[in-house]
């Protein structure tokens, strides 16, 4: 299954979106929060600054995103992860209240009660949480619920290979196997669990082996291209859409940042990143295109640039918002019954 | 006593670790980056280096297994220590916890021991969001067959360390993330004091009268502690006299200490960072309540916790339901005025 052009200039200009948003938000969040301006003798206070509390972003994983989500449409479902930025962008939710939300404004998607780990958007079909390993059940209720309802939507459950040791993922996959569910299952392996690799936590080098244990396809796509990622996605999306059951898709991704935001990194080899970010997957797409006479360098500058107003314009809507009453944090507990 | 320097909590948890596995070499620790990284909040800082990764081991993201195996290996004559990153984590494996862990011991008549320690950070108060700021520590507190030890500084956290490791049965050690003594996160510097160097327990069950005074109680534990002492120098400057007592540990519970604070003032406040409904506040409330035959109150009892929400992110939302300095002084004002029979100013 190959892109059309269309499908490679919108996965293009995400991917420049999602970068752009991490990179921001990498600055933003930086604010406030170093000496001298913090408790003496403090490195760093991660409760301080514009957007506090901790901070996950996912600079270089981007094709996982857009290559599965350039095959979705509204009414499919997406739960994303504990780093849910670039999922959340290319399915599609709206920048402005989204960013409001992690500057805990009233205007964002939570109304400032979730924070960036706990984003919801049931008009864009799209939520994910803190936990590991939580984004696999939930999508398997939104299969069922469009199978219960007659309808040929899916869903998509994005978790980290550190996520595939959890029973959550063991049990989901077997469900959605044993019901047939329109769920496709999609490993991010960035090979990171915090300061964990893979090779020191997962029994197999390939999470994608594991789908034959539940007897569903398990499809690997080695490298951090969002054009492989959409070839392998294409046929799974199709399969559940078909009513024949769940995928599970294991995509080689890479994590240029820390765990989180401030996080020393002490585990990791210091040229690791160095050596990931030349083989940068918005730049090698950009150079396919340009390549294939799909862009010309006009074109190019005009989706970066139009990608990073979207950008600013969401972070400037953050800060220019109003905080919560307090004591609105005495509501929505619970709706109206 | 030997030597003392000035630790942080963290600190002082990993050293009480370090003393135990050198003197016992049937105590392990897992959990996830509790290697190379020390732990997430420090707890097992430097421990790697001295003892190996036979002996500090960094498991995969599978805590039903990992504390499982903890409870299966204590049986078989270990003595682990198990860290859950986040309290807020139990979710994924409390079955474990307290359908095997808690309540083995019971169903076998207490014909096996199980010494396990299960390390947990908990707390808010840097926006952290509903899945990474909670206590909890009544939830564990109240299903039976767990021991609670929730200290408030370097000190205690050693002592109290120790104890856990050498105790037979399970306990839970929950140390708040904002008393660690971390240097990313922002906490209250009367957590790191003077810590000896040589290996010393503090029994469980013993509460701390941490500052004395004649007019109000304040029952408190953990990070609040160091917040009720802040507003006690206010009370002070205000000319009220509150006395201070940390619980240190909630199973066992220190009722004794509780009730002679409070035949003493008359007046009771309990400040807590967990939530209000179903909690440590209603318990110590109950204690109080229970013993009116021998004690008399001056003020009905007064209680601050999270008002039964979940934490949330925002910085002003939770910076309103969970209980700060300034909400200690006015509640300990009100009910240096209240009496009795008479309504409280609100």
């Amino acid at each position: 299954m190959q892109p059309t052009k269309e499908k490679l200039l919108w996965m293009y200009e995400k991917m420049v979106e999602i970068r752009d948003y991490e990179e921001t938000m990498a600055n933003v969040y930086m604010e406030g929060k170093l000496p001298p301006n913090i408790q003496k003798g403090l490195a760093f206070d991660i409760g301080s600054g514009p957007v506090p509390g901790e901070m996950h972003l996912a600079a270089g994983q981007e094709p996982v995103a857009v290559g599965t989500c350039a095959h979705l449409g509204k009414e499919d479902t997406v739960v994303g992860t504990h780093r849910p930025h670039h999922f959340a962008i290319a399915k599609g939710v709206p920048l402005d209240t989204m960013t409001a939300e992690m500057f805990g404004k009233a205007a964002g998607l939570g109304k400032g009660k979730g924070g960036h780990m706990h984003l919801f958007d049931p008009e864009h079909k799209f939520s994910c949480s803190g936990i590991i390993g939580a984004s696999l059940p939930p999508a398997c209720g939104a299969g069922l619920a469009a199978k219960k309802m007659g309808k040929n939507w899916v869903a998509v459950a994005f978790f980290g290979e550190g996520a595939a040791n959890q029973g959550s993922f063991h049990e989901s996959l077997n469900l959605a196997a044993l019901w047939h569910l329109p769920v496709i299952f999609i490993c991010e392996d960035n090979k990171w669990a915090i300061s964990v690799p893979k090779s020191e936590a997962t029994s197999v080098a390939w999470v994608a082996d594991r789908a034959s244990a539940y007897g569903i396809p398990g499809i690997k796509v080695a490298h951090n291209d969002a054009t492989e990622v959409y070839q392998a996605v294409g046929p799974a999306v199709e399969r559940a859409r078909r009513g024949e059951g769940p995928t599970l898709i294991e995509v080689k991704t890479d994590r240029y940042l820390g765990h989180f935001q401030g996080d020393p990194e002490v585990y990791r080899p210091k040229d690791e990143v160095a050596e990931l970010r030349k083989a940068d997957p918005i730049g090698k797409l950009a150079g396919d295109l340009k390549g294939r006479s799909m862009m010309t360098d006009d074109e190019e500058k005009a989706i970066v640039t139009r990608a990073k107003k979207r950008v600013a314009d969401a972070f400037d809507f953050a800060r220019k918002s109003a905080y919560p009453a307090a004591r609105d944090a005495l509501n929505d507990v619970f709706v109206a019954a | 006593m030997t030597a003392t320097r000035k630790l942080t909590m963290a600190q002082a948890i990993a050293e009480g670790i370090a003393q135990e596995m050198e003197r016992d070499p049937k105590v392990f620790v897992m959990g996830e980056d509790i290697g190379k990284y020390g732990g997430i909040f420090g707890a097992t800082g430097g421990l790697l280096d001295k003892f190996g990764k036979d002996r500090i081991m960094d498991t995969p993201i599978s805590e039903t297994a990992f504390i499982g195996a903890a409870t299966g290996a204590a049986a078989a004559g270990m003595r682990p220590i198990v860290e859950l990153m986040f309290v807020d984590f139990f979710g994924v494996c409390m079955d474990q916890i307290y359908n095997h862990l808690a309540k083995n011991i019971y169903m076998a008549g207490g014909n096996i021991k199980l010494p396990v320690v299960l390390t947990t950070a908990i707390g808010g108060g840097y926006n952290d969001a509903a899945q990474h700021s909670q206590c909890l520590y009544a939830t564990f507190a109240h299903m039976p067959g767990i021991k609670v030890v929730v200290p408030s500084n370097a000190y205690d956290a050693k002592g109290l360390m120790i104890q856990a490791i050498r105790d037979d049965n399970p306990v839970m050690f929950m140390y708040h993330k904002g008393i660690m003594g971390l240097p990313w996160m922002a906490y209250f510097e009367g957590s790191s004091n003077d810590v000896p160097q040589e290996s010393y327990t503090i029994p469980f069950g013993q509460a701390k009268v941490v500052r004395e005074g004649r007019d109000v109680t304040i029952v408190t534990l953990s990070q609040m502690v160091h917040k009720a002492l802040l507003a006690a120098d206010e009370l002070a400057r205000q000319g009220v006299n509150a006395e201070v007592i940390d619980l240190r540990t909630l199973v066992p519970l220190d009722r004794n200490a509780v009730l002679k604070s409070v035949a003493k003032t008359g007046r009771l406040l309990i400040a807590d960072e967990d939530y209000l409904g179903f909690g440590m506040t209603g318990e110590i409330s109950a204690i109080v309540a229970e013993n009116l035959d021998s004690l008399s109150l001056k003020a009905p009892v007064r209680r601050l916790a999270v008002p039964n929400v979940p934490i949330p992110y925002s910085r002003p939302l939770e910076q309103f339901v969970i209980p700060q300095v300034k909400g200690i002084v006015e509640a300990a004002q009100q009910l240096a005025k209240a009496r009795v029979g008479e309504r409280m100013v609100a």
